[in-house]
């Protein structure tokens, strides 16, 4: 029983066959928090009290041979997910202090499906980052090598699923925020169609970009994590209605004749060669499992930064104005008058890159400028859609890169915003198209994981899933396990 | 106040009516008035972080109806905004409203002036949004209360072409407006709790200018009064300016009522940038025909049409017309009463006389009255039957007023008040007061036609008020003639 390594379908036997109980399983993982999270900083809040309740409660569900597929396991929350008592801070010094008097019906329905909920993960503020050095609470640090990035903005959640710290956690992908910090840890990181899980008690970034999805050790775990994750949502006005397909069972379909789209615009581009010659590596254990590889063009991927870069600014622009200092949050100390109030509150409650998103956001939806900037963004966003349709007609799956290069070092980006806004060159157009997209691990590159992307139709999260069940059934890449931290 | 000589005004309203629903826009929260502070406030009308709106289906509806009812296009998909701004009682920093595509577009309300002239005003546009919420800036010294129990309460924003050329005009049609709102059961048109509120755009230029002048958007009248004042006061201060041969600037004004004045609040130059763009949280709003038709079939006859048909169906005046169209209840309660006794006359006599003075003495509503049309009827009927006398019918009415009964013609006969048209028991009467009063008599018979008054009333004093007076009338002309 190597519960380091386990996966959630492997944890699940042990708890069904009473090799281990919820409750040891949960002492198990909060011990290892205990012992190396001060070198990671993965959690910003634990949970062990709460954690501790949910496995009394779930070993008597198992005993009683009603548990789920979750019923026991332990997992993380980012910490955009609101969930009532326990605080949300986005990792901010905003919310440093705020809690949340609901719940987000994503932690409601894991909740409810019997997962215990060990803590609240580190991330990049408001979920603005592709290395998690831009949280309040301080960097992550990757457990693969301690110097280096997680990736972001859900780089809490990847480094504790990648440290043995949780069985699989929730992220949320607004420009690739799950399957780059996946694709750098080692993970198997899942972002499915905009609107298949609900948003209600996620903190808004980007509103018509955010997804919650579950970052995970295989693409089995990941296919039950979101069959409990999915599903409509009355409070969330863009939520599908769409019924939600049982995404497990599907992971075994043959691949045979599967359609693959290779688009040669993501090796054009500063693309490591290792991580190329990875990439196309991945892709022959693909086509020797009977996928067939198809060249394709996404003629406007070239121009998914600047629009990305321009939409999802002008939204954060709207959704953190409510961070004003007058309901909750963060209030400067003594304002003098109203206008004092706001600046301070806002000028000490956020962090630089924050700020810096806010401006660029406000600027793009200026009187005379919106056309110029969020208008053209808009048709620019479009015709992005309008390729992933018309290459959906010829193909079932998009495989590529997920990142340029493998974890980079803690600093080294920092400096150029540009930089660090290419990590997400190839993710960013699925965010922009709202199809799902995952990334698993394709093998290591100087000792570094990287990841291979998988884009999907519309909805289609079961040939997803089921190619990258059926890639990990033949590769072993998923199974490789980061060095214990110190 | 009559338009300074040698100028023309231009005035466009936009008219912020509050939809009358049980819970707000984007929340289930209650939309119920004066309730403790924030005590109607959820995490959605908070701003919460996380949370998300959602649209309260019955503000469709309204909108909907209210389009149709000023004829105008329903847009089969609108979409909502984000309207963006700072400011305490706006929890999310932005108001959710429909900028580019709102639900209803275009549409015109006939209005009647003061001398009875109508004219046709053009509305550009209604569309949805929430309400902000309240600041209560004395509170406390040197504190500003939020209030943010209206903050999400659903608005119809409805806009005016810029037709009107008068204060009178501009109330006329804000009083068209309010009667439209009301009688379709869109808002419930109470002033006193800002359920209707007023923006002014005022410009003048001189009577042989083609272009408009300099606006001022005068914000938030919520009274037709403010409104008339506000606007003459405008005028005369646009006026006054241009005459001194200054320029006037585009501003936003608050009208002070105390000094009848309006005060700039901020210029063109000053003006907030809003920064609208599409609120990703919503979806875009379709209307289907299916739901119009519906709305469409079940929409009540409006006044307009309604006074026509009172006119040509009951035989009622111009006035009485108006009056009783003019308010949907009370037209409801007329057009029952009038079906009931067959008699549209005297029903419009009785509903717009004794029944709406009462009403109106005790500042009642239609709705609440202690007299049911059912009852207004019976006791119509009892006069045309000739069993009560005119007279006799007011005490019975007083007595349904006071709920001493709910049967007129019980009543009547438990107090014995039917009118006694038994000729051969005032017959009697007639002679001995001829035969008391001989020199009347004798006028009377020569033709002094004053004095039947003198006779007849003498009669129903004697008859307690029993007596037909027509049938006494005919009788004592009987008794005289040769």
């Amino acid at each position: 029983m190597n519960l380091r390594s386990a996966t959630i379908a492997e944890l699940r036997a042990f708890l069904d066959r009473g090799d281990i109980s919820a409750v040891e399983l949960t002492d198990y993982y909060l011990d290892r928090i205990d012992r190396f999270d001060k070198s990671l900083n993965t959690y910003i809040t634990r949970t062990a009290d709460t954690a501790r309740a949910s496995a009394i409660a779930a070993d008597k569900v198992i005993a009683q041979g009603k548990a789920t597929s979750l019923t026991g396991i332990p997992i993380a929350e980012k910490d955009l997910f609101c969930i009532e008592g326990t605080r949300t801070t986005a990792g901010s010094k905003m919310l440093a202090n705020f809690k949340a008097p609901y719940t987000a019906t994503v932690s409601t329905k894991l909740a409810n499906a019997g997962a215990i909920t060990l803590g609240k993960t580190n991330m990049d503020e408001f979920a603005m980052g592709s290395s998690n050095e831009n949280s309040y609470f301080g960097p992550v640090r990757n457990p693969w090598d301690l110097n280096r990035v997680p990736g972001g903005s859900s780089g809490g959640s990847a480094a504790a699923v990648a440290a043995g710290l949780c069985a699989a956690s929730t992220g949320t992908d607004t420009g690739g925020s799950i399957r780059q910090p996946a694709a750098l840890c080692g993970l198997t990181g899942l972002k499915p169609t905009y609107g298949r899980i609900s948003r209600w008690g996620m903190i808004a970034f980007a509103s018509s970009l955010d997804q919650a999805g579950p970052m995970t050790r295989s693409a089995e775990d990941a296919a039950i994590m979101l069959e409990h994750m999915a599903g409509y949502d009355p409070q969330d006005s863009t939520a599908l209605a769409e019924p939600v397909p049982a995404y497990t069972s599907a992971l075994n379909n043959d691949i045979k004749g599967l359609r693959i789209g290779v688009c040669q615009a993501f090796f054009d581009t500063d693309l490591d060669a290792e991580v190329a010659a990875k990439t196309r590596e991945a892709l022959r254990v693909l086509e020797s499992l009977g996928a067939k590889l198809i060249d394709i063009a996404l003629p406007h991927m070239a121009y998914s930064l600047g629009a990305y870069y321009v939409i999802a600014p002008a939204e954060c622009s709207a959704n953190l104005a409510r961070f004003d200092g007058i309901r909750y949050g963060y209030r400067c100390e003594n304002p003098e008058d109203l206008q004092d109030l706001y600046t301070r509150s806002r000028g000490e409650g956020f962090g630089q890159e924050v700020k810096k998103r806010i401006l660029v956001g406000t600027f793009a939806l200026s009187a005379g400028y919106y056309d110029a900037f969020y208008g053209r963004a808009q048709r620019v966003r479009r015709l992005i859609k309008q390729d992933f349709v018309e290459a959906f007609n010829q193909v079932d799956v998009i495989v590529g890169p997920t990142t340029p290069t493998p974890a980079f070092g803690i600093g080294a980006k920092a400096e150029s915003g540009v930089d660090m806004y290419l990590q997400d060159i190839f993710t960013i157009s699925a965010s922009l198209a709202g199809v799902p997209a995952m990334s698993i691990p394709a093998g290591l590159v100087a000792d570094l994981p990287i990841g291979l992307q998988l884009i999907g139709n519309y909805l289609d999260e079961a040939t997803l899933l089921n190619l990258a069940h059926q890639f990990q059934q033949a590769t072993d890449w998923h199974t490789l396990i980061a060095p214990e931290a110190p | 106040m009559s338009i300074p000589a040698g100028w023309q005004v231009d005035i466009g309203l936009e008219i912020h009516a509050q939809l009358s629903t049980q819970s707000k826009i984007f929340s289930g929260a209650s939309t119920a008035f004066g309730e403790a502070p924030n005590s109607q406030a959820c995490a959605i009308d908070l701003g919460m972080p996380g949370v998300l709106p959602r649209v309260n289906a019955a503000v469709y509806e309204k909108a909907v109806r209210f389009g149709l009812g000023v004829t105008g296009t329903i847009n089969s998909e609108s979409r909502f905004d984000r309207k963006n701004y700072f400011y305490p009682d706006l929890p999310k920093g932005y108001q959710i409203t429909q900028m580019d595509e709102p639900i209803v577009v275009g549409g015109h309300i006939q209005i009647t002036g003061k001398d009875q002239s109508e004219k046709v005003v053009r509305i550009t546009r209604a569309h949805l949004e929430e309400d902000a919420g309240k600041s209560i800036h004395d509170f406390k010294p040197s504190f500003t209360g939020i209030d943010l129990n209206r903050a999400g309460t659903p608005l119809l924003e409805i806009v005016s072409e810029p037709d009107l050329k008068s204060a009178d005009e501009a109330v006329a049609y804000a009083k068209a407006i309010h009667q439209l709102l009301t009688y379709l059961d869109v808002c419930d048109g109470n002033m006193a709790e800002g359920s209707l509120r007023f923006d002014a755009n005022v410009s003048v230029r001189p009577v042989d200018a083609q272009d408009l002048g300099v606006r001022s958007e005068i914000k938030n009248l919520n009274s037709f009064r403010f409104l008339e004042q506000a606007i003459n006061h405008e005028v005369q201060r646009q006026v006054d300016a241009l005459t001194r041969g200054e320029t006037l600037t585009q501003d936003t004004r608050l009208f002070d009522p105390d000094r009848l004045e309006t005060r700039a609040m901020r210029s063109k130059e000053t003006a907030t940038d809003y920064r609208y763009f599409p609120e990703p949280d919503l979806l875009p709003v379709k209307i289907s025909d299916a739901f119009i038709n519906d709305i469409k079939d079940n929409m009540p006859e409006l006044p307009g049409p309604r006074s026509v048909r009172f006119q040509s169906e009951f035989g009622l005046s111009l006035a009485d017309a108006q009056l009783l169209a003019g308010d949907r209840g009370l037209g409801d309660f007329f057009e029952q009463v009038a079906m009931i006794t067959g008699n549209g006359r005297s029903a419009a006599n009785w509903v717009r006389g004794d029944l709406l003075g009462k009403l109106n003495e005790q500042n009642l509503n239609i709705s609440e009255s202690p007299v049911s049309p059912d009852q207004m009827g019976a006791l119509i009927g009892l006069i045309d039957d000739d069993i009560i006398s005119g007279k006799t019918a007011k005490t019975v009415f007083a007595a349904l007023w006071a709920g001493e009964t709910t049967q007129p013609a019980e009543y009547v006969k438990a107090q014995g008040l039917e009118q006694v048209s038994d000729a051969g028991a005032i017959e009697p009467l007639i002679e001995t007061l001829l035969a008391e009063h001989p020199k009347q008599a004798e006028d009377l018979r020569a033709g002094k036609d004053k004095l039947m008054g003198f006779f007849v009333g003498k009669v129903m004093q004697a008859t307690g008020g029993k007596a037909n007076p027509q049938q006494v009338n005919a009788m004592i002309r009987q008794k005289l003639s040769p």
